[in-house]
């Protein structure tokens, strides 16, 4: 169908419409390209030759020197990011999870406002969140530890109301029903049936809250002081506050930022669907 | 499908349920036990922090006998909320978010809406290439991508510098008046991809039906987008606006890294930095009310943005 469509665009149209796209194209992928080409060269050519061109293949000599630096800890940084982000997103959809389809599929007193309350939460600021959560946490001696990061990482209010929405969509009343006269527990039924019905839709929630405490900079900024506990994030940004008293980092910075971003941008292109699925429901409904 | 077929058949003939509770439902242990390992959390993470600050924001900060006495804090009502109220910084900072969200959101967006139509409409080739390449930028932290463009905007590094200067300008992308905008470009670079997609998963799943009807009638594709697909994608458009209001009053990584290489961001350019600068100078309860007052008018904002356009749109 779209075929017989495509032929009835007129030329021009079609010419421009690629015209912008490729611009736009060139927008987007411009800053990764000159990442990758800057992280190949030595220090004296990232002034002295032109960005977009390659020059000395050095990239290795990079990756030892970002990776030798201060006892490796850029290593460290990648290892903080990895576990507060998968260990974050893993227990966040869980637990997202169990009360997003609570929420759809179980009838109680003050269902729709705790609803509301939790979907008010999708509005909060979580930067506004970050100063009293440090003030409560150097109460209780937590500011400074990996827990400071990870259990505020944990929750999102979003990935409830998606819960709900998946689960409403995609499990079946009368499963249930037949699941409870079989005398299968709730719990059980929601492991051994529900959750694998919402799979797809629970590794949609898994990539959101991924991205989000992979990219979350301020949270970690506010509660770490201590270099071995921070993620890339953090330890890029520290490192680029260096490069005027040492100049030398700058390359480590630009090799360290490409070492970062790669491997989610590849997970990111295997993992497309999920995506779509994603923001299409979240969307919509 | 048999087995459930019977089993259903089974639900029907059951006189009295195994388990033995009425209405139904779970008991109410069991739904408790499903909701609390995420209330719990939100309560302690969300809630609590939330109402800590609307407490401390009533605070202030008083000493016994003079200057050298023992601090303590007291009731000091709305005095935060006036001393905020009356710092020039917090007004410049409101200013120039709001000037940036003025112009940075809705120019983002009209840019996502139109790649989606186009990614929707049969004019493209190599869609899934262009869907990805938007895309990707959503992958990488707001940090990186801050910090991969101060390459690009330094005057020592930059081959777009370079190249402008080839045909003869002169960019200071980190001069005074600038760097606003190059802030803001750093965030429609972010962004654009995702409010795309989430607009384009909207366009996708229209009916095609529904151009039928319109193409007979000789509509031609201006037409059909702009009459017929804009209006029903709108609820997602809402929902793009809103996550880019809050997105936007919530600024703080990009500046700060800009800010390692202009001097013309000062630690005080977003209201976020103001509220995390003056919290790192021991004066939490100031930074509480400056954290309260943007929680506040995010919501009106939010909110007041929903309610408008869908009054207006009747959605």
């Amino acid at each position: 169908m779209n075929k017989r469509n495509a032929t009835r665009e007129s030329p021009l149209s079609r010419g421009g419409a690629m015209f912008l796209m490729c611009i736009l194209a060139v927008y987007f992928l411009l800053p990764i390209y000159f990442l990758i080409v800057a992280a190949t060269k030595p220090e004296g050519d990232l002034v002295s030759t032109f960005g977009l061109a390659f020059s000395h293949f050095n990239l290795f000599q990079n990756l030892s020197t970002l990776f030798g630096r201060e006892n490796g800890i850029f290593a460290m940084w990648a290892l903080n990011s990895v576990m507060y982000a998968v260990l974050g997103a893993g227990v966040g959809t869980l637990i997202s999870a169990l009360c997003g389809y609570a929420l759809a599929k179980f009838k109680f007193r003050g269902r729709e406002f705790l609803f509301s309350v939790i979907l008010g939460g999708v509005l909060v600021p979580t930067t506004a969140l970050a100063l009293p959560l440090f003030l409560l946490f150097s109460a209780t001696g937590l500011v400074n530890t990996y827990f400071a990061v990870f259990l505020p990482s944990i929750v999102s209010p979003f990935g409830v109301y998606l819960a709900r929405i998946f689960a409403a969509a995609s499990v079946p009343d009368e499963l249930l029903e037949s699941a409870r006269l079989d005398g299968a527990g709730e719990f059980r039924t929601f492991f051994s049936v529900s959750f694998r019905l919402m799979t797809p839709s629970l590794v949609t929630i898994f990539l959101f809250q991924f991205v989000g405490i992979w990219n979350n900079f301020f949270l970690p900024m506010v509660m770490l002081q201590k270099e071995s506990l921070f993620p890339i994030t953090l330890g890029l940004y520290e490192w680029n506050g260096q490069t005027a008293r040492v100049p030398l980092l700058q390359v480590s910075v630009i090799t360290g930022s490409l070492v970062s971003i790669l491997p989610v941008i590849v997970v990111f292109i295997v993992l497309q669907r999920f995506w779509r699925t994603g923001l299409a429901s979240g969307a919509l409904k | 499908m048999t087995d459930l077929a019977t089993r259903t058949t089974r639900v029907a003939a059951a006189p009295g349920r195994r388990r033995g509770h009425r209405g139904g439902g779970p008991r109410a242990g069991t739904i408790i036990a499903f909701l609390l390992p995420f209330v719990l959390p939100f309560v302690l993470f969300y809630l609590v922090p939330v109402g800590y600050a609307v407490w401390q924001s009533f605070q202030v900060v008083r000493r016994t006998g003079g200057q050298y006495g023992t601090p303590y804090t007291a009731f000091g009502g709305f005095q935060q909320y006036t001393q905020a109220f009356q710092n020039s910084e917090f007004w410049s900072s409101i200013g120039r978010i709001g000037l940036f969200g003025i112009v940075q959101v809705p120019a983002m967006l009209v840019a996502a809406l139109l790649m989606a139509l186009l990614l929707d409409s049969p004019l493209l080739k190599f869609k899934s290439f262009f869907r990805v390449a938007a895309f990707m930028p959503y992958a990488v932290p707001g940090v990186i991508a801050a910090i991969m463009w101060s390459f690009l905007y330094s005057p020592q590094l930059s081959p777009v510098v370079d190249l402008l200067k080839g045909i003869g300008l002169q960019p200071n992308f980190l001069g005074p008046g600038a760097v606003l905008w190059s802030t803001a470009n750093v965030s429609t670079w972010l962004w654009t991809g995702y409010n795309m997609l989430i607009m384009y998963s909207a366009l996708q799943s229209i009916p095609q039906e529904l151009y039928e009807a319109a193409k007979l009638d000789g509509a031609n594709n201006w037409a059909i987008a702009w009459r017929i697909k804009v209006p029903i994608i709108g609820p997602s458009i809402i929902l793009t606006t809103v996550f880019s209001i809050i997105g936007t009053l919530q600024l703080y990584a990009e500046p700060a890294v800009l800010r390692q290489i202009s001097s013309n961001i000062s630690s005080t350019y977003t209201p976020n930095m103001l509220a995390y600068a003056v919290a790192s100078g021991n004066n939490y309860q100031q930074a509480a009310a400056i954290s309260v007052v943007l929680a506040v008018i995010t919501f009106v904002l939010s909110f007041g943005f929903m309610r408008l356009t869908m009054r207006r749109t009747g959605l």
